[in-house]
């Protein structure tokens, strides 16, 4: 069996986010990019399944954006346990996600994948379609949120997340296309063999220029303004405690 | 023309959904569209009954066996047909679990742009602006459809547009739209929702919430929290990745995935304030965040922001708390 797994390098949650001076697009030069959190479960998920099937299962990280922002992503996809890796390059940055996804489509439908995984959203852009428009390109079953995972004969199984604490399991025929939710597993380390391995292992680079004009487009990023006046405490922690205990007792009353 | 696709969750019209109506009326009144309400899939018969009242040209009923249980495969199919057959302008849903399910196919099928999760709508001109939020809250962006979509599917945050906003008045017109399907169209097979074993935790009747994010940094921390909580007599809750981590049982989360709560007093201790959490809590009379990071986005909708060391504070408030 082939699995692929989306895999995107986005902002730290530490990094300072600053609108650049095109104001469509933010200063990457102050940003430490990381791996999406839930592309690394997406990734663990599939590792998992090689590992229980261990019947030459192959593990594919895919991932897409410039060289300096992802070559992290990709070696340490690799020293986790990925076989090889697809590159899709481009030093732009794209923010259609069907573009995005027609992308990965015309450089993904050769391998013919049995299963996609990708994280249930992005962390920075998070419009969460990626793994649906993909699936529904390559002609594939999709689902989003998967929560669980069991691999049948010819198919998968998949616990759904639906709102406020209710879920669906839905059964799917390869090829599939699924999306998964944080905290389906414990996403693991790579290790010191893993890292040194990972050098030896193929990653394939191809040139990522959108052959189709996007459907929607960005006019500008903007900070979200203060929906409430906003009274901003700080200073040493006594004063910041006195304050806080003051609003609680007094402004409040919710402790007496 | 506009078009409202109705959701039914549990044999009732979606939360999501009405607010979706009212941003249809709110659109269409705007660019002088007609508006047409789409009642399909799950309980479709039901959904039309329940939106006879409201103000719009034309409720349209897309009923089918093989759509009266929701799957992505089906879903898409018959809204790409019903889209296929009116070419309205617009299509807005609320943004559901089950919109961000199976809206992207329809996108991909009809290839026209889907525009997800907006929080609002401004106007250049004629033209629509959407607003939506980007790197984690941290931002927004405004976004525009290409101007080539004959159609472009809309998806809005809850509370973008309010329930209470829709005008009533009945429909014009009722129309059968006849569905076209058959058993190749759906693969998956799914079978009946279900909830997770009740905890016994209900935290949407507390009056005081303690939520605590990753900004506790280790499940070590976590008794910290646990004391303020018990000391201001109040509920525990936590955010998405405080559970992830296994740190805290699933019951406690709030947010899209866990519970929605509306207390007099949310106090946040290092929850950094991502969509999805927000969308749980937003309703809160007061809301005291404690953050280091001076750019969280749960400042934008605290009352009383502190910006500060949650590992410092906590256990000097909790001890003036007991006194």
């Amino acid at each position: 069996m082939k699995i692929a797994v989306l895999t995107k390098a986005i902002p730290s949650y530490e990094s300072s986010i600053r609108i650049d001076s095109t104001s469509k697009w933010i200063d990457e030069s102050v940003v430490n990019f990381v791996v999406n959190e839930s592309d690394s479960y997406a990734l663990e998920e599939a590792l998992q399944i090689k590992e229980k099937l261990d019947n030459g299962t192959e593990v594919v990280v895919v991932t897409m954006g410039s060289q300096d922002n992802t070559s992290k992503v990709l070696k340490d996809g690799l020293a986790k346990g990925a076989d090889r890796a697809i590159f899709i390059q481009n030093e732009d940055s794209y923010t259609d996600p069907l573009s995005i996804a027609k992308l990965f489509s015309e450089n993904l439908k050769d391998e013919n994948f049995d299963l996609i995984f990708s994280g249930l959203q992005s962390d920075d852009l998070g419009s969460g379609q990626t793994g649906v428009l993909l699936g529904e390109l390559l002609g594939m079953s999709t689902a989003t949120l998967g929560i669980e995972t069991d691999i049948q004969d010819g198919q998968i199984k998949i616990k759904r997340e639906l709102e406020s604490g209710w879920f669906q399991w839905v059964t799917l025929p390869f090829p599939a296309s699924i999306s998964i939710q944080s905290g389906i597993n414990e996403p693991r380390y790579p290790s010191l063999k893993g890292i040194m391995g990972a050098k030896r292992k193929e990653s394939k680079v191809v040139d990522g220029q959108l052959s189709d004009s996007p459907k929607q487009n960005f006019l500008n990023l903007f900070i979200p303004k203060t929906e409430k006046a906003t009274e901003k405490i700080e200073g040493d922690v006594d004063g910041i405690v006195a304050k806080l205990m003051d609003i609680l007792k007094n402004k409040l009353r919710v402790v007496s | 023309m506009i078009l409202v696709v109705l959701e039914n969750q549990r044999g009732n019209i979606h939360a999501f959904s009405k607010e979706a109506v009212a941003a249809g009326q709110s659109l269409s009144s705007k660019l002088g569209m007609d508006l047409s309400v789409l009642c399909m899939g799950e309980n479709a018969s039901t959904l039309k009954e329940q939106a006879s009242d409201y103000k719009l040209q034309n409720l349209i009923l897309a009923d089918h066996d093989m759509t009266s249980t929701y799957s992505a495969d089906g879903y898409s199919k018959v809204l790409s047909d019903v889209i296929k057959d009116l070419s309205p302008k617009y299509v807005i849903m609320g943004h559901s679990y089950m919109v961000r399910d199976f809206l992207p196919r329809v996108s991909a099928k009809l290839d026209i742009p889907f525009v997800s999760d907006i929080i609002s709508v401004t106007y250049d001109g004629d033209s629509p602006v959407f607003a939506r939020q980007v790197f984690n809250a941290k931002l927004a962006t405004n976004i525009q459809s290409d101007s080539s979509s004959k159609t472009t599917l809309l998806s809005f945050q809850s509370a973008a547009f309010s329930s209470d906003n829709i005008e009533l008045g009945g429909s014009d017109a009722t129309t059968v739209f006849e569905v076209s399907i058959n058993s190749d169209d759906i693969k998956s097979t799914s079978e009946p929702e279900f909830q997770e074993s009740a905890s016994g935790v209900d935290l949407t009747t507390a009056d005081v919430i303690v939520s605590v994010g990753r900004g506790i940094e280790s499940q070590d921390n976590i008794p910290m929290v646990e004391s303020l909580t018990e000391a201001m007599g109040a509920e525990l809750g936590s955010s998405r990745p405080v559970v992830d981590m296994g740190w805290l049982p699933s019951y406690r989360q709030i947010g899209s995935s866990g519970q929605a709560v509306s207390p007099n007093l949310y106090f946040s201790v290092g929850v950094s304030g991502a969509i999805q959490h927000v969308v749980g809590m937003k309703g809160s009379k007061n809301i005291i965040a404690i953050n280091k990071d001076e750019e969280a986005p749960i400042f934008e909708i605290a009352d009383y922001a502190v910006v500060g060391d949650l590992m410092e504070i906590v256990p000097k408030l909790t001890e003036e708390l007991k006194k």
